[in-house]
């Protein structure tokens, strides 16, 4: 018997028993899209997350008010506490001092609302220093960042996250146009390019920047504590200098003795990529054991119905070597039955996890990203299993002799 | 077997074909053994026309699916057309099966989900004849048996007469030198079992041997030549229409 003959055998057995194929094909086809889709969503989450940590900038050194490690145990969230002021901030970009530091941004944050003629908004707004724009990595879309003449003065501008800008003034350019913010007047002089990534709820394109002592004045506040400080090394090689050296002045600032918990945290994105790949760590473990559990029983379902549909055509099995089939004519025709099922049902099972991975993203706004390895891997241990549980009992029935397996129930 | 008979047999037919001697057969099941053949020797020459009859469960069908190659004996030697079946590998007992033997079995085995001519050409798709050439084969095989107008049917579109029928087709469609009849008749009623007694004539006339299971005397009496078995021994070897 040709491979032709073989394979039109087999097809004709997969159509007329159709709901057993049905049957086997869905298995293959639910473990392949779970595992696509639950790796897909493991690594759309550690990709996400890693484009948020690389877009904070390289060289990166963050230093946010509030000891890293609360006895109380409820940290309150980072920038809760005051003890990092301006002055701070200076003292830092002294380059004697810290002379690794190559700039030094400190911020501070009020949730504020703007109003551009009817158009009202509340966004956050940042009162930081000429050096944010490097630090952060952020580009300008159009306009221009305020100068340190502007910074010195606090000036009345004020430049504009892209989101803030399109709510503000919906399309139109705002360069030039003014917003109002607590009863006074700033104009807008810059708009900044998108950040390119937005961890949902505080998203970096809705921003209003302005200098340091212009926010300082809107919100009438005569401290001068920073939420962050953010301090950008000479290079990466420099990085843990400027951060001995930060740590050294602070705590020298901030008279903490020995032993004592500092009132300040000083985070690398070295130190954030750790916290972010550990918790992904944990993510994939449990994602790749909810694939690993969806093949499982997808393959034992597979499993099941080949080793019923192997025994109850025993008698076919027997009649055909009546009738002059060899036993590896048997073989091969369930072989190709097995792997007509496996294909059809892991391209089904393929075409479901794509469509998922782009329609998911829409609905539950996380990203899935396709991975091919567990996309071959799939649809390997499902072939594998087909063909196994399929083959190997047809072979065993194809040594009977053909008396056996017709009289077989 | 008397020395006469043995010379009668050979006037009438050709070289043997089938050579049994001391074949036994024990089916094992658990701790109990059952010997249902128990020392058969016979020979079966080429075109000879021979009804197997006996009481029911004296190894009756025991004996055919060994001459059959279905089944192996548990001791004793089978020659088939010359060659030891015993020294057969299963690719050369599958071609036997394919070539020389055709098969009717008493509950037909047709498949069930195919169409009458898909069953009829089963045996030529192992013999490796050309699609074409099967399709026209399987209909003049149906078209000889009366089944022309069904061949699109499937088994369970016929009736019990009509399925067995299909069955003699597809034993036929190979050209066997050898037809193999286990009671073909045992489920159908007169009119049908003349059918199928009248096929077989033709294929012993047309130079077919042919090797008939049978409880019914008039069956019986359509052969040339009666085997009698009774508790896995053949008792009597007469030819029909001489008084035993
Ligand atoms: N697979 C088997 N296992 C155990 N015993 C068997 C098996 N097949 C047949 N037998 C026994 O062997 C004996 C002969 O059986 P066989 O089928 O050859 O009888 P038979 O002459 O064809 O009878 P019938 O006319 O009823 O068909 C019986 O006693 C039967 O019970
Ligand atoms: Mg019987």
């Amino acid at each position: 018997m040709n491979t032709a003959e073989t394979l039109r055998t087999a097809l004709e057995a997969v159509r007329s028993h159709r709901m057993r194929s049905i049957l086997t094909m869905l298995g293959i086809v639910i473990g392949i899209a779970s595992v696509i889709l639950t790796v897909g969503f493991g690594q759309g989450a550690r990709a996400q997350v890693q484009e948020q940590i690389s877009a904070l900038g390289s060289n990166l050194l963050i230093i946010s008010p509030g000891s890293s490690t609360d006895d109380s145990g409820s940290r309150g969230g980072f920038g809760s506490a005051t003890t990092l002021t301006l002055e701070d901030a200076d003292a830092i970009a002294d380059s004697d001092v810290v002379p690794d530091a190559d700039a030094v941004a400190p911020t501070t944050s009020t949730s504020t609302s703007l109003v551009a003629g009817e158009t009202n908004w509340t966004t956050s707004v940042v009162g930081t220093t000429t050096s944010w724009l490097d630090v952060r990595t952020r580009t300008l879309a159009s306009g221009r960042f305020f100068t340190q003449a502007e910074a010195d003065s606090g000036a009345d501008v004020v430049v504009l996250g892209p989101d803030t800008a399109s709510e503000l003034f919906s399309g139109t350019s705002p360069v030039g146009e003014e917003v109002t913010v607590g009863g006074r007047t700033l104009t807008v002089i810059g708009v900044l390019e998108s950040s390119g990534s937005s961890s949902s709820g505080t998203s970096e394109d809705d921003v209003a920047v302005v200098p340091v002592s212009t926010a300082l004045a809107l919100t009438g506040s005569t401290s001068t504590s920073v939420s962050t400080i953010y301090v950008e090394a000479a290079s990466a090689d420099l990085l843990s200098a400027a951060y001995q050296e930060i740590d050294a002045l602070l705590t020298t600032r901030h008279g903490i003795e020995s032993g004592d918990d500092a009132d300040y945290s000083i985070s690398t994105q070295d130190s954030l990529v750790e916290t972010a790949s550990s918790t992904n760590e944990t993510l994939s473990v449990l994602l790749t054991g909810v694939a690993a559990i969806s093949l499982l029983v997808g393959g034992i379902g597979v499993m099941n119905i080949m080793l019923v549909s192997v025994t109850e055509r025993i008698r076919e099995i027997g009649l055909r070597k009546a009738l002059g089939a060899t036993p590896s004519a048997i073989g091969k025709q369930f072989l190709a039955e097995a792997s007509i099922l496996g294909l059809a049902g892991g391209l089904l099972g393929i075409a479901i996890g794509v469509v998922g991975s782009w329609v998911l993203p829409a609905i539950i706004d996380q990203p899935v990203t396709l991975s091919l390895a567990a996309t071959a891997g799939a649809l390997g241990v499902s072939l594998a299993l087909g063909v196994g549980f399929g083959v190997y009992p047809a072979t065993r029935a194809a040594r009977l002799t053909p008396i056996d397996a017709l009289r077989s129930e | 077997m008397s020395p006469a008979a043995q010379q009668r047999h050979r006037s009438t037919g050709g070289e043997p074909i089938i050579e049994l001697s001391g074949i036994r057969k024990t089916y094992t099941s658990g701790t109990i053994t059952f010997e249902a053949l128990r020392g058969v020797d016979s020979v079966v020459r080429e075109g000879e026309y021979v009804a197997v009859i006996g009481p029911s469960g004296s190894g009756k069908s025991t004996l055919m699916n060994i001459l059959g190659c279905l089944d192996n004996p548990t001791e004793g030697s089978y020659v088939l057309a010359g060659d030891d079946v015993a020294s057969m590998t299963e690719t050369q007992l599958a071609e036997v099966r394919n070539k020389r033997i055709g098969f009717v079995f008493q509950q037909f085995h047709l498949l069930a989900s195919q169409s009458a001519w898909r069953n009829v050409e089963l045996p030529l798709v192992y013999a490796g004849v050309p699609k074409a050439e099967r399709k026209e084969r399987a209909i003049a095989a149906l078209t000889k048996v009366g089944l022309g107008e069904r061949v699109e049917n499937k088994p369970g579109e016929l009736s019990g007469g009509q399925q067995q029928r299909v069955a003699v087709a597809r034993a036929l469609v190979t050209e066997p030198a050898m037809i193999l009849a286990d009671e073909p008749t045992g489920n159908l009623d007169s009119r049908s079992t003349a059918d199928v007694l009248g096929l077989l004539d033709d294929l012993h006339r047309s130079g077919r041997t042919i090797v008939l299971i049978t409880h019914e005397d008039e069956v019986a009496a359509r052969a040339e030549r009666n085997l009698v078995i009774r508790d896995g021994l053949i008792v009597a070897d007469t030819p029909v229409g001489v008084p035993a």
